[in-house]
């Protein structure tokens, strides 16, 4: 099967999560991958996306419009390189901007798509995908063709496969019809790691208290590499911006590590974060119900415990630099 | 200004889904408007006010008793209903897409619709992004801020790490909503009243002889996610127990 894999950048880097993606789809060779990225967007790409085992290397250059301005533009150039390259199926992450693409895309083509899959076999067109909020896995069967999947990011661990990737350029002259333009990216936060995409999550719940009381959070999350989260309590009470909110109305996440502290463990805060592959929890009660649902659990205030975790990261970190 | 909102019945959040074989759940379960669709409905009526002209229609595929919701949808203030009647579980997101597009083509002609960014249930993400297709308009989900000037909307939504992106696109077009957009506004009793008598429609997802798609999605078994075990509760005082959680971290489960 000839897979498309639309290559995700984040200032002109491969993303991570783009490698897990392509191991999927590989299936130790039994398929044709074809990575779809923009001319300019990626540098010295090559080494790495053939290793993972991307046969084909599509280039996908565009006259008459800058894609950057509308995902329209991005949509219809993806889809004459489809046309054009004749591929049978799409396999992106279910990112943020993946989703959109993908959605686009599916919807433009008139294919079946499944979205946030943590699983997916080529050989029988089947997903499996997230459903009622996380709290049920559900099979699908994708029939026709192409048909288009997205990959939760992290779920399934890159492996290396290494081929010889061939290049090709592909053209498409579009015209901007101008009914849809991206105006401006407001990057106030841009520092921080995305959620949906990131390996390592910490987040607080109501007792946090105060937006201020995040600094504690921020720091340790510095010690690992973390992004920062917060129940909807938090966000409620005003501690916490909506775009940090995990859960059923707030995001979906699937890091490696979530660390949940001061958080009840609500059916709803679950939906969010319960594909997390290890999960602490920290909370003053031990009746608390995220202890019956998490892998190890602290007994503890968190304004303790985090700073602890924090100073005791710390310290590893400054006795491994200076052996 | 013709807005029409595509709404749709799901499980309360809080519900417990019970399996009853492989494709079916236990559908006794409390049943509410999807929460994100909250935002859509609300957004319609705050544009309707703003103009002061035209009518919001909310429109929906499901079972007959779904027309509990579009009430509450009316109650907050829409003109009136469309209930596609149909067996939401017998139905992809293709179908669905094709049902609120007739469904809406027939009734009259859109300046605005607004969605849910995704329904709490099926998870999709996607009709937002169908009806656009279908009706050849714009769209941008998972919108946080939305304001109309004249035939322009700009929108805002989250692409993550709490950036905004800003966004302008011509009427008419699609609008999938999130939290953040706005506050739902709660239903008292006499606008309640009220929309037991607004006009719902009522059709049989028959009468609208959709097209038959080319691709489709079957459900071939639905199944609960595993359950993790009871926690590893750690002990000591606290610099022992985070000491233990970094060794644990990092030796047994290799993430640190
Ligand atoms: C439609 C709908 C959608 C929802 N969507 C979401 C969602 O997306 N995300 C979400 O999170 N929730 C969501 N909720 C809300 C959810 O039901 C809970 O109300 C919410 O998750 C509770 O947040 P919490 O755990 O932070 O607060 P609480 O329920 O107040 O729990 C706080 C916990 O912290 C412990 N604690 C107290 N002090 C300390 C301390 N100093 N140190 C350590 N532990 C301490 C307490 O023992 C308790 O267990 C939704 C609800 C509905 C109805």
């Amino acid at each position: 099967m000839k897979i498309g894999i639309p290559i995700e950048t984040a200032l002109n880097q491969l993303k991570q999560t783009n490698l897990g993606v392509i191991s999927a789809a590989c299936q130790d060779g039994a398929n044709e991958l074809y990575a779809l990225l923009f001319a300019g967007s990626v540098e010295n790409h090559q080494e790495i996306l053939q290793s993972y085992g991307i046969n084909k290397i599509v280039t996908i250059s565009v006259a008459g419009a800058d894609v950057h301005r509308s995902p329209e533009l991005k949509t219809r150039a993806i889809i004459g390189a489809m046309n054009a390259l004749k591929i049978d199926a799409l396999l992106g992450i279910s990112s943020t901007d993946g989703r959109d693409l993908l959605a686009r895309i599916a919807a433009q083509l008139d294919a079946p798509l499944a979205l946030d899959c943590v699983g997916v076999d080529f050989t029988d067109r089947t997903v499996i995908k997230s459903q009622f909020s996380g709290k049920i896995l559900a099979k699908l069967k994708l029939w026709g063709t192409p048909f288009i999947c997205g990959l939760r990011p992290n779920v399934i661990p890159p492996k290396m496969f290494p081929v010889i990737a061939e290049n090709i350029p592909y053209h498409i002259a579009l015209e901007d019809t101008r009914r849809l333009e991206v105006r401006s990216i407001n990057k106030t936060a841009a520092d921080e790691i995305d959620l949906t995409e990131a390996e390592i999550i910490i987040s607080a719940g109501r007792p946090i208290g105060a937006a201020e009381n995040f600094k504690l959070l921020k720091d340790c999350a510095k010690e690992l590499g973390a992004a920062v989260g917060a129940s909807r309590a938090a966000v409620d009470s005003g501690f916490a911006p909506h775009s940090m909110q995990v859960g059923q109305t707030g995001k979906t996440v699937s890091p490696k590590l979530y660390i949940a502290c001061g958080i009840s463990g609500s059916i709803q805060h679950f939906a969010g974060m319960k594909g997390s592959k290890v999960i602490v929890a920290v909370n003053t009660d031990s009746d608390a119900p995220i202890f019956n649902k998490c892998d190890f659990g602290l007994r503890g205030d968190l304004f303790e415990v985090v700073p602890a975790l924090t100073a005791a990261l710390k310290k590893q970190r400054l006795s491994e630099n200076n052996p | 200004m013709q807005i029409y909102v595509c709404v749709k019945q799901v499980p309360d959040t809080a519900a417990s889904i019970t399996l009853l074989g492989p494709r079916i759940y236990d559908d006794t379960v409390k049943f509410v408007m999807n929460p994100f669709d909250e935002f859509a409905v609300e957004q319609a009526i705050q544009v309707k006010a703003q103009t002061g002209k035209g009518e919001v229609v909310i429109v929906t595929v499901g079972r007959e008793s779904a027309e509990s919701m579009v009430r509450t949808a009316l109650a907050m203030g829409a003109d009136r209903g469309i209930l596609v009647i149909a067996d939401i579980r017998q139905i992809d997101s293709i179908t669905t897409g094709r049902a609120l597009h007739q469904a809406i083509a027939r009734d009259g002609s859109p300046d605005l619709i607004f969605t849910g960014k995704q329904s709490v249930d099926s998870e999709g993400m996607q009709i937002p992004y169908r009806l656009a297709a279908a009706f050849n308009m714009p769209i941008v989900n998972e919108v946080v801020r939305f304001l109309l000037k004249n035939e322009t909307v700009t929108v805002e939504r989250e692409i993550g790490s709490g950036i905004r992106e800003a966004i302008d696109l011509t009427l008419p077009c699609v609008i999938g909503a999130t939290k953040g957009l706005n506050e739902p506004r709660y239903t008292r009793l006499p606008e309640i009243m009220k929309a037991r008598t607004k006009e719902l429609k009522k059709i049989d997802i028959n009468e609208l002889k959709l097209a038959p798609a080319a691709g489709k999605l079957e459900l071939l078994e639905l199944f609960p996610e595993a359950e993790r075990g009871q926690a590893v509760m750690l002990q000591g005082s606290v610099q022992e127990m985070t000491r233990q959680l970094i060794d644990l971290l990092k030796n047994n489960e290799q993430i640190l």
